[in-house]
């Protein structure tokens, strides 16, 4: 089964692009056959000439990020986007939401929805529909939320993940925490999961962890790539049989957003090193699950700044409320381990009750895929997808921000300008608390 | 890609016009090696077959036939513009592009915007018009005008409330060159005020320049190239201090001037003509620095504005313009941001230059830097991979800053001393529509635009307490 991707805006086109490269560089690696052609079949389509083409349709409102992700695809000579799968326009949504969502996509919904259902109609089988953006500026965050939301009318019944970029905390756009409240507030309707990078873990990723000393937005999206791809190659779920599970999007949502109050999913892999490094390392499974359960309950992105002395709440204790623990509850867990000698990996660690919330049971709540086939050159490598308070901090500052801007009605007037009011802005608000007050009751 | 039309008014607006276009050539001709008319000319210049009669542009893609700005050229004197028709420049225009008169404005504000204004306006509205044709995604409208003259003031806001009419969608940006309080105009208080307030309500983003603070930073750069200290000798081939390698090399007396005010056009708009990690369209700079409509008033600095001819030891220097940036002596008004309120900021970076860089730059600097209390983070940051001709890299931050403040009030200052005595007045009020109600409402526009600044002042330092958030819904 394939999946189609939806590339929107300048963060979404350059995070898809690196995407679809490790994806096919991970697949061509590797020799065994069935990997690497259950892989392809999810990304890409052959033509006739055995050229690969990525599954994916590229939407910006400016023609410049667009012209220059095609060219470097078809420079990698292993892959290329299609010739006729990418729409642009001249001039792009300077930042505003109100702009991408009331203008941009209502007026072009109609040629991305033709370009997607082109794509969909090449698929044997629809896996379903991943759209990937920023939330920070105008195009990716406002037109992604009404594709999205259009792409739901026409395809109920399909799986559709959305892949957020989260902005620095300062520093990339001044509203984009009105940005990002918006688009979060709409998408939560219609997406079946959200998966979120922050750029600001990737970054400390980028410096701490593969000591790159000038960091480019390649490094940081590549990162950003090589989590998403150890989750969406192929793996082997537990009731498979030894083959390659087809449907990767629903099990995804299956296993990880049981409830539509809960959909924002974190993710954080390890091993994460320079390169130059791989080959001189060793792992150990139960050392790479441990560190990765410690980073999983203490709320840490990286190997580096765990927090040892964080410990699973005793059954006393959670009877009470947690108030200031940094205890981080999970309502469901999604584990993926790839490389060396994985069905050898011991798991139960994540299997502990106390771990999650009291209404689901830990055989619900936590899942494991394998694939003994060795990802991204490490030997081996686990990424924990998780459901997770992890998130509540930060979408709780952005939201914070963005009501503190509200207050003085600061920038208000160039969202009414394209059409949304401030009553729009509290439905968003207000319903994001929601979403804030259902996570701090895990 | 979009299009942007460049209007120069007055004597002063031509003559910083013509540095632009000049540097702009420049710049281009010094990535475009090959000659091709790319997406990246096509935003200030069209491509001109001659030998096809109808006057149409040629695509992108194609030789370079004969480049055409895509700008207006006004005035009410001749001088200037016949000038720029001898000059090296005369192939970038054609006659059709050009509106003049004889007699000039008089440094009056009412003959520029009303007696001019009212006899031109067809004319104007339809060169304009002519001008947006030619574009297939029009943006922009750079206005360059002065704010002490007749023409400049008076004609150039009266043009402005023109292509608020004409294009309501296309973004406005103006670039207003303020007069020295010595300024030897007698009218110029008047002229600015009344300018003002057409600015104040008609403009998306005004760009204030004040001539004072472009005199001390060229006295500063001669200083520095003539003090000839070791390892502190002045490159004399970069862009600000010399023209060299554009079309005129003649230097006039405002030429320095006149280049750094046009180096802030080529860095403002870099980024929507050249590629980078990190875009900012034209669009953005509204979006993300006025707050609220009538606080648009952005003040411009520009680093490096010289480069010593030793350029060892780059990371410290790179580090040191962003320092630079935000220091008194780089700012193209007379204001010292530090030690005002930031309402936004935005840093717009040219060269080899990583996001990393600009985050550490903005770490280390926030702490020192005063932000209204609900911008915290009010950054905005752009990267353009192709940096100005002759430099390494360059910054130009634009900054929405309660410093502006003192220049209005100077304005104020003059203007009421001249007021109170009525000096003057009848010149004004002998024009035909000009009424003395324009003064008061002007002077009042002023008055409030203040007072809003000293509202924002006045919450300087004082840490407010996150309100409550479903009380802030009211």
């Amino acid at each position: 089964m394939s999946v189609v991707t939806v590339q929107l805006g300048q963060c979404g086109n350059q995070v898809g692009h690196e995407l679809f490269d490790v994806i096919c560089s991970d697949a061509l690696e590797d020799q065994r056959k069935g990997y690497s052609t259950a892989s392809c079949e999810r990304f890409f389509h052959q033509t006739a000439h055995g050229e690969l083409v990525a599954r994916a349709v590229l939407v910006d409102m400016e023609p410049k990020v667009i012209n220059q992700t095609i060219c470097r695809s078809a420079k990698s000579g292993r892959w290329r986007y299609g010739e006729t799968s990418h729409f642009s326009q001249k001039q792009g949504c300077g930042n505003n939401w109100a702009h991408g969502f009331c203008v941009h996509g209502p007026r072009h919904r109609d040629v991305v929805e033709e370009l997607v259902r082109r794509e969909v109609e090449r698929c044997d089988r629809l896996a379903g529909l991943m759209a990937m953006m920023s939330v920070a500026g105008g195009t990716g965050s406002g037109v992604g939320a009404y594709i999205t939301r259009y792409l739901r009318d026409v395809y109920p019944k399909s799986f559709i993940l959305n892949h957020l970029t989260w902005p620095y905390g300062t520093g990339e756009v001044i509203v984009q925490n009105y940005n990002s409240v918006l688009t979060l507030a709409h998408l939560y309707h219609h997406s079946d999961a959200i998966l979120v990078h922050e750029n600001d873990t990737v970054h400390r990723i980028c410096s701490q962890l593969l000591n790159i000393k000038h960091i480019s937005f390649t490094d940081v999206n590549r990162v950003i790539a090589h989590q998403l791809g150890s989750i969406l190659q192929p793996a082997l779920t537990t009731d498979s049989n030894g083959i390659y599970s087809r449907n990767p999007l629903g099990e995804l949502v299956g296993s990880l957003a049981c409830h539509p109050e809960y959909k924002l999913l974190s993710v954080s892999t390890i091993p994460q090193m320079p390169s130059s490094s791989i080959a001189y390392s060793t792992f150990s499974w139960p050392g790479l699950l441990k560190h990765l359960r410690q980073m999983l309950i203490s709320n840490s992105k990286m190997e580096e700044c765990i927090d040892w002395q964080v410990q699973l709440p005793s059954a006393s204790e959670r009877t009470r409320t947690l108030l200031g623990s940094s205890f981080n509850t999970s309502l469901a867990n999604l584990l993926i381990l790839r490389g060396k000698d994985v069905y050898s990996a011991e798991t139960g660690s994540f299997e502990d009750p106390a771990l999650y919330s009291s209404w689901l049971s830990p055989e619900e709540a936590f899942n494991v895929w394998k694939s003994p086939v060795i990802f991204n050159k490490y030997e081996k490598s686990a990424t924990l997808v998780s459901n997770s308070k992890a998130l509540l901090r930060p979408l709780d500052n952005m939201l914070g921000k963005a009501w503190n801007m509200f207050a003085s009605r600061a920038y208000i007037h160039q969202y009414v300008k394209f059409g949304i009011s401030e009553e729009d802005f509290l439905d968003s608000f207000t319903f994001l608390e929601q979403v804030i007050s259902s996570y701090n009751q895990l | 890609m979009t299009q942007s039309v460049v209007v120069q008014v007055g004597q002063c607006g031509n003559q910083v016009g013509c540095r632009f276009w000049d540097l702009a050539l420049r710049e281009h001709a010094h990535v475009n090696k090959k000659g091709v008319y790319d997406e990246a000319l096509s935003s200030f210049f069209r491509n001109v077959d001659l030998r096809r009669n109808d006057g149409g542009s040629c695509g992108v893609g194609g030789k370079i036939e004969n480049l055409k700005a895509r700008a207006v050229l006004v005035d009410m004197e001749e001088g200037v513009v016949n000038e720029i028709l001898q000059g090296p420049l005369r192939e970038v225009f054609d006659s059709t592009q050009f509106l003049t008169d004889v007699s000039g404005s008089g440094n009056n504000w009412a003959v520029g915007h009303m007696t001019y204004g009212s006899a031109y306006r067809e004319q104007i509205v339809d060169k304009l018009r002519k001008t947006a044709e030619h574009c297939d995604c029009l943006q922009c409208f750079f206005l360059i005008h002065s704010m002490g003259g007749g023409t400049g003031s008076g004609l150039g806001t009266r043009v402005l409330s023109m292509l608020e009419e004409e294009f309501p969608e296309v973004c406005r940006i103006v670039t207003s060159i303020y007069p020295s309080a010595e300024d030897d105009v007698i009218t110029s208080p008047y002229n600015s005020i009344l300018a003002m307030k057409e600015l104040t309500e008609h403009a998306d983003c005004v760009l204030p320049i004040e001539n004072q603070a472009l005199v001390h930073i060229v006295n500063k750069i001669k200083h520095m190239s003539h003090c000839g200290k070791p390892g502190s000798v002045i490159k004399t081939d970069t862009t600000v201090m010399s023209g060299q390698g554009g079309l005129s090399r003649a230097e006039k007396p405002f030429d320095t001037m006149n280049n750094i005010v046009a180096n802030l056009l080529l860095n403002i708009t870099s980024s929507a003509r050249f590629e980078g990690s990190l875009n900012m369209d034209l669009n953005e700079i509204a979006m993300n620095l006025v707050p609220f409509p009538r606080m648009h008033y952005l003040v411009p600095s520009l680093t490096p504005l010289y480069t010593l001819a030793d350029v060892s030891v780059p990371p410290r220097r790179l580090d040191q313009m962003f320092s630079d940036a935000f220091s008194k002596d780089h700012q193209l008004i007379r204001a010292d941001p530090k030690h005002s309120l930031y309402l936004a900021c935005a840093l717009m970076v040219r060269g080899n230059v990583q996001v990393s860089d600009l985050r550490r730059n903005i770490e280390r600097l926030k702490p020192s830097l005063p932000f209204v209390s609900w911008n915290q983070e009010g950054w905005k940051t752009s990267l353009c991979s192709v940096p100005p001709v002759g430099h390494s890299h360059s910054l130009l931050a634009l900054a929405n800053n309660t410093c502006v403040k003192p220049t209005f009030i100077g304005l104020r200052e003059r203007f009421t001393k001249l007021y109170r005595k009525k000096a003057h007045l009848h010149h004004y009020l002998h024009v035909d529509g000009m009424e003395q109600s324009y003064f008061t409402e002007a002077v009042s526009c002023l008055n409030s635009l203040i007072e809003e600044y000293d509202h924002l002042d006045a919450t300087k330092g004082r840490l407010m307490p996150d309100a409550p958030r479903f009380s802030i819904a009211r």
